[in-house]
């Protein structure tokens, strides 16, 4: 890429980082709690968003910068497969709108604040709690590095090299999480997704008629495709089937097991918030697949890349003045902040209520939990930085690869108790330990790539390894739930006092 | 919670999942609509459909709580 800085695109993008780093610091008062005062106002920022700031919010977090860099890129180089992601982000909504609202209930009856509260709330047990709040902790890490990836990848494309700008604007960002908590992506999130949506319209509208339409766009990458050849195409070959169907499945039935995504449900007002929400996230996912289908105009374009990641960035500095550019690149960046900021708060607030409180301070008010999730906070931001900083940028993809599997390992932990109290704590920890050990082997010794393949009766079939490990998981519970009601019929379980 | 979901109304939150799991209903090129292959504007398609399913759902929904 240019090694000129762009002037005009760096001052569009230092205007916007101002402009919600204000908004950042500001946050602390919008619909004003005592911040410091009660977890509840830092971390979920009081319980009280609506239909729209959670519209925001969730979007905002769940649709993330470097989704916006790394689909096109996949598309770019793969075609039909990495378009997964569309029925992954579809097929979750009649999910989250089925599950999320019962698990907002009994978070909001009994003042849980995560997943690993709620887990313990129904099975009293500590040793799933600490092991659901350690998979989301773990998983959450290189999710955030993934985010300053994406962040690094629109910086480069300015023009500006070293490191430094991605430390300066990721402090500027601890801080003011550590001031305002979850309200200050949430008032960035509105910034955020307009600027977002202005930029995809106007690129899925411009983009095409400067290419000749739609058709052409399509052509384009099939002829490049069919030069190029392998498991790439406009259409799906035989064998990407199933692993196409299972990424999807596995994806959408992961994607609000993570801490963010669960902090977006938590601070939700009411159960009816989250059930609107499930009919108009949507929106978001019909812009994702326009997204998408930047890797194909990429073809059209006749633009060349040294690695895919590159292709988002380079299209909107060929086809658009540098203004607009500069523009994209600052909803991109800016696309970063807030999941980054709403993830070091899920994580934070895991380790406040299920490790701090659990095991070091257990008679901690609600003021020190404020403070140490505070706290918390700055310590992962600052781990994810170190990550990108010191290790490999290979790690943070395969370490979030293997996150997406061990935190779909926490599914039946958190959903089937919900619903039902027949599973005893000791079969499902077995279980996610199995499906954990399964799932992460399988992945390693396949050299990091997320399929596995089983031969039924002469015939292979390739899938997701972390669906598998997740049935798995479920099959080892039910056995174990089996085997210990036989061996301790009487045994009451419990539920927590909260 | 549970003894107000109504079973037949809520199948339809299954639709997405048969649509869109099944590949073979959408491997294919033809017919092309706006320039898009059918397989990325069936896709595309579903995103509409699954928020009027779900609404529809919503709608057949007793309120459980106060606003």
């Amino acid at each position: 890429m240019a090694d000129q800085i762009e002037w005009v695109a760096l001052s569009v993008f230092v205007f916007f980082f101002l402009l919600v780093t204000v908004m950042g610091f500001f946050a602390a008062r919008w619909r004003s709690g005592p911040v410091t005062a009660h977890i509840d106002e830092w971390g979920l920022g009081g319980r009280q968003f609506g239909t729209w700031i959670t519209w925001f919010l969730v979007g905002g977090d769940f649709y993330t910068a470097y989704t916006v860099i790394a689909v096109p890129a996949l598309v770019y180089a793969v075609g039909a497969y990495g378009f997964f992601a569309l029925p992954y982000t579809i097929i979750v909504y009649p999910f989250v709108f089925a599950v999320m609202p019962v698990l907002w209930k009994v978070a909001h009856a009994n003042g849980h604040v995560t997943a690993a509260d709620v887990v313990h709330g129904t099975y009293n047990s500590r040793g799933l709690e600490l092991a659901v709040a350690i998979t989301g902790m773990v998983a959450t890490m290189p999710y955030i590095a993934l985010q300053l990836i994406g962040m690094g990848v629109v910086i480069k494309a300015m023009g500006l090299t070293g490191e430094l700008p991605i430390v300066a604007s990721f402090i500027i960002l601890a801080l003011y999480t550590y001031s305002s908590g979850l309200r200050a992506p949430a008032l960035i999130a509105f910034v955020k997704d307009i600027m977002i949506y202005i930029v995809v319209l106007v690129a899925v509208v411009v983009v095409p008629w400067q290419l000749g339409g739609y058709g052409a766009v399509f052509k384009a990458a099939g002829d490049a495709f069919a030069v190029k050849g392998g498991a790439t195409g406009l259409t799906l070959q035989p064998a990407q089937m199933l692993p196409y169907a299972t990424l999807a499945l596995g994806s959408a039935l992961a994607a609000f097991m993570y801490p963010h995504t669960l902090t977006g449900i938590f601070a939700s007002k009411s159960a009816d918030t989250i059930r609107k929400n499930a009919i108009f996230l949507p929106a978001y996912t019909l812009l994702l697949g326009l997204i998408a289908l930047l890797g194909y105009m990429a073809y059209a374009a006749h633009i060349k890349v040294a690695s895919p990641n590159d292709v988002v960035p380079m299209l909107f500095k060929v086809l658009f003045p540098s203004w607009f550019a500069g523009f994209a690149f600052s909803a991109i960046a800016i696309g970063a902040l807030v999941p980054a900021a709403v993830m070091s708060i899920g994580a934070a607030n895991l380790f406040t209520r299920n490790v701090w409180k659990s095991y070091v301070n257990p008679n901690i008010s609600h003021a020190g939990e404020a403070s140490v999730a505070k706290i918390a906070s700055l310590v992962v931001k600052v781990g994810a930085l170190a990550f990108i900083l010191f290790l490999p940028t290979q790690y943070a993809l395969d370490l979030q690869l293997l996150g997406g599997l061990w935190i779909l390992q926490t599914f039946p932990a958190l959903v089937f108790g919900l619903f039902t109290r027949w599973f005893r704590p000791e079969g499902l920890l077995l279980g996610w330990a199995v499906g954990i050990g399964w799932g992460s082997w399988t992945a390693w010794s396949n050299g990091l790539k997320p399929l596995a393949t089983i031969n039924l009766s002469g015939v292979g079939y390739t899938f997701y390894v972390g669906l598998g490990a997740l049935i798995l998981n479920i099959a080892v519970a039910v056995v174990a739930t089996v085997i210990l009601a036989w061996l301790l019929p009487s045994r009451q379980r419990v539920t927590a006092p909260t | 919670m549970a003894h107000v979901w109504s079973l037949p109304v809520w199948v339809l939150l299954l639709l997405p999942f048969i649509g869109l799991l099944w590949v073979p209903f959408f491997n294919f090129q033809e017919p092309a609509l706006f320039g898009f292959p059918f397989f990325y504007w069936y896709q595309l398609a579903w995103v509409p459909i699954a928020s009027l399913l779900i609404w529809l759902v919503h709608r057949s929904q007793t309120p459980d709580e106060t606003p």
